[in-house]
């Protein structure tokens, strides 16, 4: 009978017998990398929206000669689903894992990127995450994760600091505040977030009503908003539900003095703008958004739509993590995880279309990483703040 | 505290919704009270029916509501074969084992729309999914108006047949008494099968009232038969008035004790009321008592 211990050893000296082949030897031809994000399930929109932002970045960097340094290697995308639920996205790791990937990309939600970063972590597997705002994510010190997009601290206390600039520049009309957020981790922490900063400068957080995913009828909510008569609404959930809260208070009639979103699902999308032009005028968001001087996201932009789809933050958020990686890769000269996950820490990536600058990452975050903020302005979406990328001057606020 | 105007227009809101879950008890009670079935599938074929409408609004462009004329005699079609071809077949005259093959029947549905559909959240936009009626001070959704009245109009046709028709009499025999209606000449078979039938084309009507407002995916339909066992029971089981009392009763608890306590803890009234009922009156509120 073999022993714990003498079985190990044999499964150790094989493994080392196989791996050792590939050492010196040809180089690979693609490097697999996983593309996880919840394209079915109540975040399928978002999730398709990501995917395809992936897509069309591993598309340019095949196009214009793969990885240089391993030979031109082309990148070959694995699809994975996270249904989304955080246990299928972690189900999904386990299989890219098998499968073998050099890295994966994904997961847009908060709570999704929390369980497959930590399932990749087990095998040492780098993870670019493309949206996912808590900060849980980058602080357990996971050294696999990295996020190249601001997280919702950062996004609430901008949001929170030039509500205060705008209203002050109004004089001072609004000093209530409601809150409306979905119940997960995205929605709950923003929530907490933007109630802890916003007494600090002044206002009153009248209520915070929590909601499900997904909700169909926000009448009840609408209903207190009503009665409680906040001056500013902020709302902090997915698309279907922002659409349907802000329809429900175009329906109900309710116009508070500005719906100020931080990290809207709806605010600042082409998408709902087009659908419901009326409803999405004026809305103001601090969230993902591009940089509107650089000619190529106007490009990007064009594109995406030629293919019939909306230019969604998802598709430039997870297009440029892709195009992050593939620099990390390209620099890191292997498909080896832990060569990738040394270049993607010492990344000064700035060859891209976000208002970020060159990247620098600190425990897993980009610190470059920032939020614009945006208005909804006859039918589009212009950036109002900072003033280096302003297109349009605020209106604040939006009834006398 | 609240004003009356928003009470008032969350009690309509809470009404209207009510009607419909009135609609889903009526067929589970129907069903119920003939076959003394529980239909477990009842959810899952709520679920077929939505997804009925949806495909009909997106593929054909078919209104929801001039879908009803189609969905209604479909589901009827289906819920008749269900009773004849499987149900009764693998039950063998057994009650525990009907309750087996509906819990199954419920799962294989869920299962083949998920394999068909995936697990997308779909809805469906249509000219007045926004409109807005004014009720004194509360603003209604037209949607949920034209289901408040689509389900009293069910119901009162539900009724009739059950009072004047020959069906309804042979209904109300076989639920009496089985053996004695066969005696009678009642093909016992042919009335279950009708039963079901109906229960399930009460979900047709349903789907059509609610998809409007609502959406649909695969496990849509075990929100609604959990609320709509409750109805049953505080209705009082086998009861058509109770059922349509216990849907208003308890759209009207959800909605206030949403605007309340809040989304999440608001559910636990409806709750609330079900232990209650089983407490101090177990016969639901119209039901004779065993």
């Amino acid at each position: 009978m073999t022993s714990r211990r003498q079985f190990m050893g044999h499964s150790a000296a094989a493994a080392s017998a196989l791996a050792f082949p590939l050492v010196g030897g040809a180089q690979p031809k693609t490097v697999k990398v996983g593309v996880l994000h919840p394209v079915t399930g109540a975040l399928a929109y978002s999730g398709q929206q990501c995917r395809e932002g992936v897509l069309m970045a591993i598309e340019d960097i095949n196009k214009a000669g793969g990885i240089k340094s391993l030979g031109g290697a082309k990148i070959e995308a694995l699809l994975g689903d996270a249904q989304s639920t955080p246990q299928a996205g972690a189900a999904e790791v386990e299989k890219m894992n098998e499968a073998g990937v050099s890295a994966i990309v994904g997961a847009f939600a908060s709570a999704i990127c929390l369980a497959t970063t930590q399932a990749a972590a087990k095998y040492n597997l780098p993870h670019v995450v493309d949206v996912g705002v808590a900060d849980q994510i980058v602080e357990r010190g996971l050294k696999n994760t990295f996020r190249f997009g601001p997280g919702y601290k950062k996004c609430a206390e901008v949001a929170v600091a030039n509500l205060h600039v705008l209203n002050t520049a109004a004089g001072k009309p609004a000093r209530t505040v409601m809150i409306i957020h979905e119940e997960s981790l995205f929605g709950s922490g923003t929530a907490n977030l933007l109630a802890r900063e916003l007494p600090g400068y002044g206002y009153e957080v009248k209520e915070i009503v929590k909601h499900a995913n997904p909700t169909r009828d926000f009448n009840n909510i609408v209903l207190r908003m009503k009665q409680i008569n906040p001056d500013i609404v902020i709302p902090a959930n997915y698309y279907n539900e922002y659409a349907l809260l802000v329809r429900t208070m175009q329906q109900q009639k309710v116009t508070p003095k500005a719906i100020y979103s931080v990290l809207g699902g709806a605010a600042s999308s082409y998408k709902f703008v087009k659908e419901f032009p009326d409803a999405a005028n004026g809305i103001i968001d601090c969230n993902h958004w591009f940089n509107p001087r650089d000619k190529r996201s106007l490009e990007l932009k064009k594109r995406v739509e030629a293919k019939n789809l909306f230019f969604s933050y998802e598709v430039f958020m997870a297009y440029t993590a892709m195009r992050l990686l593939a620099d990390a890769i390209e620099r890191a000269k292997s498909t080896d995880r832990a060569a990738i996950i040394d270049a993607l820490n010492k990344s000064t990536f700035s060859d891209h279309i976000m208002p970020y600058g060159a990247t620098q990452f600190v425990n897993g975050q980009n610190m470059g990483a920032q939020p614009l903020m945006t208005q909804v302005v006859k039918g589009d979406i212009k950036v109002i703040i900072p003033r280096d990328y302003r297109e349009v001057d605020p209106v604040f606020p939006l009834k006398g | 505290m609240f004003d009356v105007s928003i009470l008032f227009a969350s009690v309509l809101n809470g009404i209207t919704t009510g009607a419909v879950y009135a609609l889903i008890a009526l067929g589970l009670t129907l069903i119920y009270g003939v076959l003394h079935i529980i239909n477990f599938a009842h959810g899952a074929s709520l679920m077929v029916a939505l997804y009925g409408v949806y495909f009909l609004k997106e593929k054909l462009s078919i209104d929801p509501y001039m879908a009803l004329p189609l969905m209604v005699p479909a589901m009827f079609a289906l819920g008749y074969l269900l009773q004849r071809g499987v149900i009764n077949r693998a039950s063998h005259g057994k009650d525990e084992n009907i309750l087996l093959v509906t819990l199954g029947l419920s799962i294989v549905l869920e299962n083949l729309a998920l394999l068909f559909f995936k697990s997308d959240t779909r809805n469906i936009e249509t000219a007045y999914t926004l409109t807005t009626v004014n009720i004194g001070p509360a603003m209604i959704a037209l949607p949920k108006l034209v289901a408040f009245a689509g389900a009293l109009v069910v119901s009162s046709v539900l009724l009739a047949v059950m009072l004047y028709t020959d069906l309804g009499r042979a209904i109300r025999a076989v639920a009496k008494e089985k053996h004695g209606a066969r005696l009678m000449g009642i093909d016992v078979d042919h009335v279950y099968a009708m039963c079901f039938g109906i229960g399930l084309a009460c979900l047709g009507a349903a789907a059509c009232f609610l998809l409007p407002a609502y959406y649909v995916n695969p496990l849509v339909g075990s929100g609604f038969v959990l609320v709509a066992f409750t109805i049953v029971v505080l209705g009082g089981m086998g009861s058509f008035v109770g059922a349509l009392v216990g849907g208003f009763l308890i759209g009207v608890v959800e909605s206030v004790g949403g605007l309340y306590l809040g989304e999440s803890l608001g559910q636990v009234g409806i709750f609330a009321i079900f232990i209650a009922v089983l407490l101090f009156r177990p016969q639901g509120l119209f039901g004779a008592r065993a």
